[in-house]
């Protein structure tokens, strides 16, 4: 699936490319028994492809456990990558050894989901953002002076330096983790669900400090979310993940106007409105069924059990990741055309739709039942 | 940070700005922060918050100061007194506590005061040596063995396991047997058999947070190895490290009185709280203090050391407010 090489040609500015990921994968191998063997892999990662252009602010969003978060930490190899190659600059970061690898990773930050976990809570703040100064050589002088700096680019106080992480709010904690990001003076920094963990009202706080510091430090993002309202907002364009895979790729606007992967409808679907009468009127898909196991996931398109357009052909043939058009790659079969809807897509295909909740909103489609060779007759599916 | 007065936690100060305002908070709201909060942000160095804490455990504070009492008294005690520590009064043998021998003497004479100290030395020195080398050394391979994991750690939790199975008391009485005894050689005897306890703890610790974010965090910056298992992770680790040691101060007290108890620990003349209630025990019911007090003693720094060892895990915690 690393054939297509997803890129914007569409794009006004063409910036360079900074991020070029090309085939990535990271299987987790499961062993059990005395002598370690291994029964199985987690294929956490599994064949991603994609680029991020400098400044840009590339999302990528999928449900938990769609492997995101280790796609991310791949990237700067905090977690070692099965195969496939990341290009920082044009430079394989998968090939260098140690002493190159942190090089690279001072251009390389990263941003972590838990406020919380991401502090060492025995080092005072200072110390914690000082560090990755401080392990490249920079004096312990011009590192302090630096922290207040840092701290104040991100809206703290310099004296705040001095605590100690309980002593901040959710907020406060992820604002030092910027700082500490930006210590470097990076020009990629990944942020892994940087405000999923913050009360609604200060996740807006923290998206627009990272948007203001953007523009300050000329950053690049790649910004790693559950959830497309987020996303949105800051990104310029969007990868869907599902189980390991990209789903689709393409700009923000794009991606909210013109869906074309089934799974992107429906997280589309689920991201609120503040309009109650759109709110209301519009479709709501409810997936059935939980996102199955990485360790066995299905054949053929990784969607197909849960999708509710899926045909026989999806069970069998992997969906490679294609330009619909110009910018816009999804990898599905049956693609829906810009302004097609699902449930006109399932009326086609002759299939059942139960209407359910508030005003009766929301559209259970039960996925296809395969096997029985007949796509009708869906009994208690789910 | 306990200096912060109760009513206004710093928590929230950024994050409590009125909806209104988030497009502005940024700039704004460091000087705020500082005014807000009175500026009483004050720099206390790691070594003197430390300190702050460790006073306010009072039990803890009891216990350090009846320590310092005891070790001045063990130290001290044997030089002031009249007695040499094998010298026998024939007219006073098996006596109680008098005015002349506070307390009693042996069977043969000797004066039990100055036989307790210096027994109440040698044990003290046993256990600080056993400790120090138990931690340094559970410490350095539950380390390594946690950290790396993989091969290097299949080997430390084998050869932990190795360690934790040998029935010490055995291979201490063949020791023991075979060597003359010294309160150095005990010691460092014991500290070989109880190091994997540490370990066990230490490594399972590096296990635990070796995968927590901040520690990626530190590998995202740049951070090696070491620096990494000795700044991030073994600060975090002090807790159960400390708490660990001082039951094993306790342990190897003893286990010390149980060889001197079996015959094979310090040798005679040489007294040690543990030889001491040996060569009392069939006088438990003519004269009960002569294993009383030798006891006593060992009860009494066995649990002024878990005392300070909970005051010390508190105190080198710096998200702790317990007063």
């Amino acid at each position: 699936m690393s054939d297509h090489e997803p890129t914007t040609p569409s794009e006004p500015a063409e910036r360079a490319i900074v991020l070029d990921v090309q085939d990535l994968v990271k299987h987790f191998p499961i062993r059990a028994g005395l002598l370690r063997r291994e029964i199985g892999r987690v294929q956490a990662v599994d064949g991603v492809s994609l680029s991020v252009r400098r400044q840009e602010t590339l999302g990528i969003v999928g449900e938990s456990g769609c492997g995101k978060t280790t796609f991310g930490r791949t990237l700067l190899r905090l977690i070692e990558p099965t195969s496939g190659t990341v290009l920082f600059n044009g430079e394989d970061v998968t090939a260098a050894e140690a002493p190159r690898l942190r090089e690279l990773r001072r251009n390389m930050q990263m941003v972590f989901q838990d406020p919380f976990a991401s502090l060492n809570p025995r080092m005072p703040v200072r110390d914690t953002v000082a560090e990755p100064m401080l392990v490249h050589g920079t004096p312990k002088t011009e590192a302090r002076a630096r922290v207040g700096e840092l701290l104040e680019a991100v809206g703290l106080s310099p004296e705040h330096g001095n605590r100690y992480p309980h002593e901040f709010s959710g907020g406060q904690r992820q604002r030092i983790g910027i700082a500490r990001a930006l210590a470097l003076q990076p020009e990629v920094i990944i942020l892994d669900e940087p405000v999923s963990a913050l009360d609604v009202s200060v996740q807006a706080q923290v998206i627009n400090l990272l948007e203001d510091l953007q523009e300050e430090f000329d950053l690049t993002y790649m910004f790693i979310a559950h959830d497309l309202s987020v996303v949105r907002h800051i990104s310029d364009r969007i990868a869907v993940m599902y189980l390991g895979h990209v789903a689709e790729l393409t700009t923000a606007d794009r991606l909210y106007d013109a869906p074309a992967h089934p799974y992107t409808h429906a997280l589309l679907s689920a991201v609120p409105i503040a309009d109650p009468r759109v709110e209301l009127s519009r479709e709501r898909i409810i997936l059935q069924g939980d996102l199955p196991s990485p360790s066995n996931p299905p054949s053929g398109c990784r969607f197909h059990t849960r999708c509710p357009i899926a045909q026989e052909r999806c069970r069998e043939e992997v969906p490679a990741l294609r330009e619909l058009v110009p910018g816009h790659f999804a990898a599905c079969h049956y693609a829906l055309e810009p302004g097609e809807t699902i449930i006109q897509r399932v009326e086609d295909l002759g299939r059942e739709v139960e209407i359910a909740g508030q005003g009766g909103s929301e559209m259970v489609i039960p996925p296809v039942p395969f096997g029985a060779g007949d796509a009708k007759g869906a009994t208690g599916s789910g | 940070m306990s200096e912060t007065p109760s009513g206004m936690s710093p928590e929230d100060v950024v994050d409590d700005a009125p909806p209104g305002s988030i497009a502005a908070d940024v700039p704004s709201d460091a000087a705020v922060l500082a005014e807000r909060e009175g500026m009483n942000i004050t720099s206390r160095s790691f070594g003197r918050q430390t300190w702050d804490r460790f006073r306010r455990h009072r039990l803890a504070l009891i216990a350090a100061i009846v320590l310092a009492l005891l070790a001045t008294a063990f130290i001290v005690g044997p030089w002031l007194s009249p007695y040499g520590f094998s010298e026998r009064d024939v007219l006073n043998m098996r006596s109680g506590p008098t005015a002349e021998h506070p307390f009693g003497t042996d069977t043969i004479g000797r004066d039990l005061m100055v036989r307790t100290f210096l027994g109440g030395r040698f044990s003290l020195r046993i256990a600080l040596i056993v400790a120090l080398l138990t931690t340094l050394i559970g410490t350095v391979i539950g380390a390594i063995g946690g950290y790396f994991g993989g091969t290097v750690d299949t080997i430390v939790n084998q050869t932990i396991n190795l360690f934790l199975i040998i029935p010490a008391l055995v291979v201490l009485l063949v020791v023991g047997v075979r060597f003359a005894a010294s309160p150095n050689s005990i010691a460092f005897l014991l500290a070989i058999l109880l190091w994997p306890t540490i370990a066990r703890v230490v490594r399972g610790l590096f296990l635990q947070y070796k995968e927590q974010e901040f520690v990626l965090a530190a590998k995202a910056a740049g951070a090696r190895a070491p620096r990494i298992m000795f700044r991030h992770i073994l600060p975090n680790t002090f807790g159960p490290i400390v708490v660990n040691a001082t039951l094993l101060i306790g342990v190897a007290i003893i286990l010390e009185s149980t060889l001197s108890f079996l015959g094979v620990g310090v040798q005679p003349p040489t007294p040690t709280l543990g030889n001491l209630i040996e060569e009392s025990k069939g006088q438990l019911d003519s004269k009960p203090s002569a294993v009383l007090i030798p006891g006593g003693f060992i009860v009494a720094i066995t649990l002024c050391v878990n005392f300070l060892g909970d005051g010390l895990r508190d105190a080198l915690d710096p998200t702790s407010r317990k007063g």
